[in-house]
């Protein structure tokens, strides 16, 4: 599982000086990601996007209400998002993550052009599957 | 005399940006290509000095306006050598003018049991109206099957056309792989056997300055922002007896003679089919864009774009691991490629880090991706103001990639 903090991240990110040490950093915690076997690969798990190919897997609900998402994806930089965004979302009930702004995370950790630049990218859908479940979770 | 591509790159004012705090290398040009500062600096002279519905008023601004917007339906009709001006219709861009031409030309003739030709090419601005149209009146549309090279050839092409074929639609120039079709020789068979051709001049504007005369197509289309214009202008160039016979499409002011509750008589081409108030000020912008690209020497500038073409593909295959999209012996200069093992998303988001600029993804022409088995590629799409040095840094951010990645 991952044991990452989301103000782990922030220091880090912050102790590295520019955006190759950055980056080098956040294709590390994508190669740390566990993949998804090719099971999960599936068509149904599948997120949309025009570059980047994300899929993402929702375990049951806890007995505490919490939700856990595991996500893989094609592309290095891609799997390294996703290991922010479910340090993020995972462990938190469906109320937390709803009110959860990624935006503000991803802009400190000056990811933000991630989420905005390609409004077909694989990632950004991904976010909003997230959501989705959870306000699904929510509701139900 | 040679071509001096420093000179003229110093034309473009959008160039010279720092993207990251570095010196940005703009190799996106397929997608759309920066401006000169004298269209710029025409399209807003056109706000400042003749704001005014053309064709409209009987005031000074509307006159001055409606004659510099047909000035431009000149120059446009001069750079293609069309036979007369009224051959030219002003539209949005290329999607816009394959549109027209499918939904009244092409449905008018691809009756059930006929059948429409595109390559395996076509962006899907080629493919999606001419589906949406045999959709709805049961023609088939048939594809030329590209080669390994990413090429269409002329067997290929000939064994696809057959006696059904009631309409030809084609790409001058892929956007994806860079690919130069063949289509003089595709015309020739066309005409001979008396079927309409439409070439899709999107990327063959800025490449292969297209004379539709010697061409022998029946309507070629394009859109100004690829050629240093800016966006929402582009021109459909048709055969007057064709654009004659066609229907109106879109209804609306201008295009009409006489209006009645009981029904309208329309205008004759090209008004027919500018409804509404057209982009005058964009229109007049694309001919003031023409005109500079023929200010320039245009043998020098086809031999630094083979140039830049030839020098990248050496450089490029100097790297290790990475394989060129599209080899065709006639090409533009695109570089589209793959590297083992890296994600083309993980390439164009380092290149990007470095200021350089390049397009990732499928280019919007899915199916040549299927044809090489590939979700995506690395497209850099390169035009004349580039330079050698642009292919140096792009061969440097290639190998800051792989050292990341590796």
């Amino acid at each position: 599982m991952n044991k990452l903090t989301v103000e782990e991240l922030y220091d880090t990110f912050e102790a590295l000086d520019d955006w190759m040490e950055r980056y080098k950093y956040l294709i590390d915690l994508g190669r740390e990601l566990a993949p998804l076997n090719e099971l999960e690969r599936t068509e149904e798990n599948r997120v949309k996007g025009c570059i980047s190919q994300v899929w993402l897997v929702a375990d049951p609900i806890t007995e505490a209400g919490t939700l856990n998402f595991r996500a893989d994806s094609d592309a290095h930089l891609v799997k390294g998002l996703i290991a922010v965004a479910l340090t993020l979302f995972n462990g938190k009930n469906a109320a937390d993550i709803l009110a959860t702004d990624p935006g503000d995370v991803y802009g400190r950790l000056g990811l933000d052009q991630h989420l905005s630049v390609n409004r077909r990218n694989g990632f950004v859908s991904m976010m909003q599957r997230i959501k989705g479940l959870a306000h699904h979770s929510h509701t139900a | 005399m040679g071509f001096d591509a420093d000179a003229v790159r110093r034309d473009f004012p959008g160039l010279d940006l720092q993207v990251h705090g570095r010196p940005l290398v703009y190799l996106d040009n397929a997608a759309t290509t920066h401006k000169p500062k004298v269209v710029l600096d025409e399209y807003q002279r056109v706000y400042l000095e003749e704001n005014a519905n053309v064709h409209r008023g009987i005031h000074t601004l509307s006159q001055l306006a409606t004659e510099d917007y047909e000035k431009a339906r000149r120059t446009v009709a001069r750079f293609l050598n069309a036979a007369t001006d009224d051959e030219i219709v002003f539209l949005r861009g290329t999607t816009e003018a394959i549109n027209l031409v499918a939904w009244t030309f092409g449905r008018e003739r691809l009756v059930k049991g006929t059948n429409v030709v595109i390559s395996g090419l076509e962006h899907h601005s080629n493919i999606v109206p001419w589906q949406l149209v045999t959709d709805l009146t049961g023609a088939e549309l048939k594809v030329v099957p590209l080669d390994e090279h990413g090429d269409v050839t002329i067997e290929a092409f000939e064994a696809t056309v057959d006696a059904n074929t009631a309409m030809i639609s084609v790409a001058h120039i892929s956007n994806a792989l860079g690919t130069i079709l063949p289509v003089k020789e595709i015309c020739q068979i066309a005409n001979s056997r008396n079927i309409p051709v439409l070439l899709d001049g999107a990327q063959g504007m800025s490449h292969d300055h297209p004379d539709v005369q010697a061409l022998g197509c029946d309507f070629y289309v394009f859109s100004g922002h690829k050629v240093f214009a800016p966006t929402g202008i582009g021109a459909l160039w048709g055969k007057m007896q064709h654009l004659e016979a066609m229907p109106p499409w879109h209804g609306g002011g201008e295009m009409i003679e006489t209006v009645t509750f009981e029904g309208s008589t329309y205008a004759a081409p090209p008004a027919r089919f500018e409804a509404g108030t057209p982009n005058f000020a964009g229109a007049i912008a694309l001919g003031r864009a023409l005109e500079y690209l023929e200010s320039l020497d245009e043998d020098a500038m086809v031999a630094h774009e083979a140039d830049l073409l030839a020098y990248g593909t050496r450089r490029l295959e100097e790297i290790e691991g990475l394989r060129i999209i599209g080899t065709a012996p006639h090409k533009s200069c695109v570089l589209s490629f793959v590297i083992d093992g890296i994600h083309p998303h993980d390439i164009g988001a380092v290149l990007d880090q470095q200021g350089i600029a390049v397009r990732v993804g499928h280019h919007c022409a899915q199916p040549v991706m299927a044809h090489f088995g590939l979700p995506a590629t690395t497209r850099a799409s390169l035009s004349m103001y580039n330079t050698r040095a642009d292919i140096d840094a792009l061969v440097e951010g290639l190998k800051t990639v792989k050292m990341l990645f590796s």
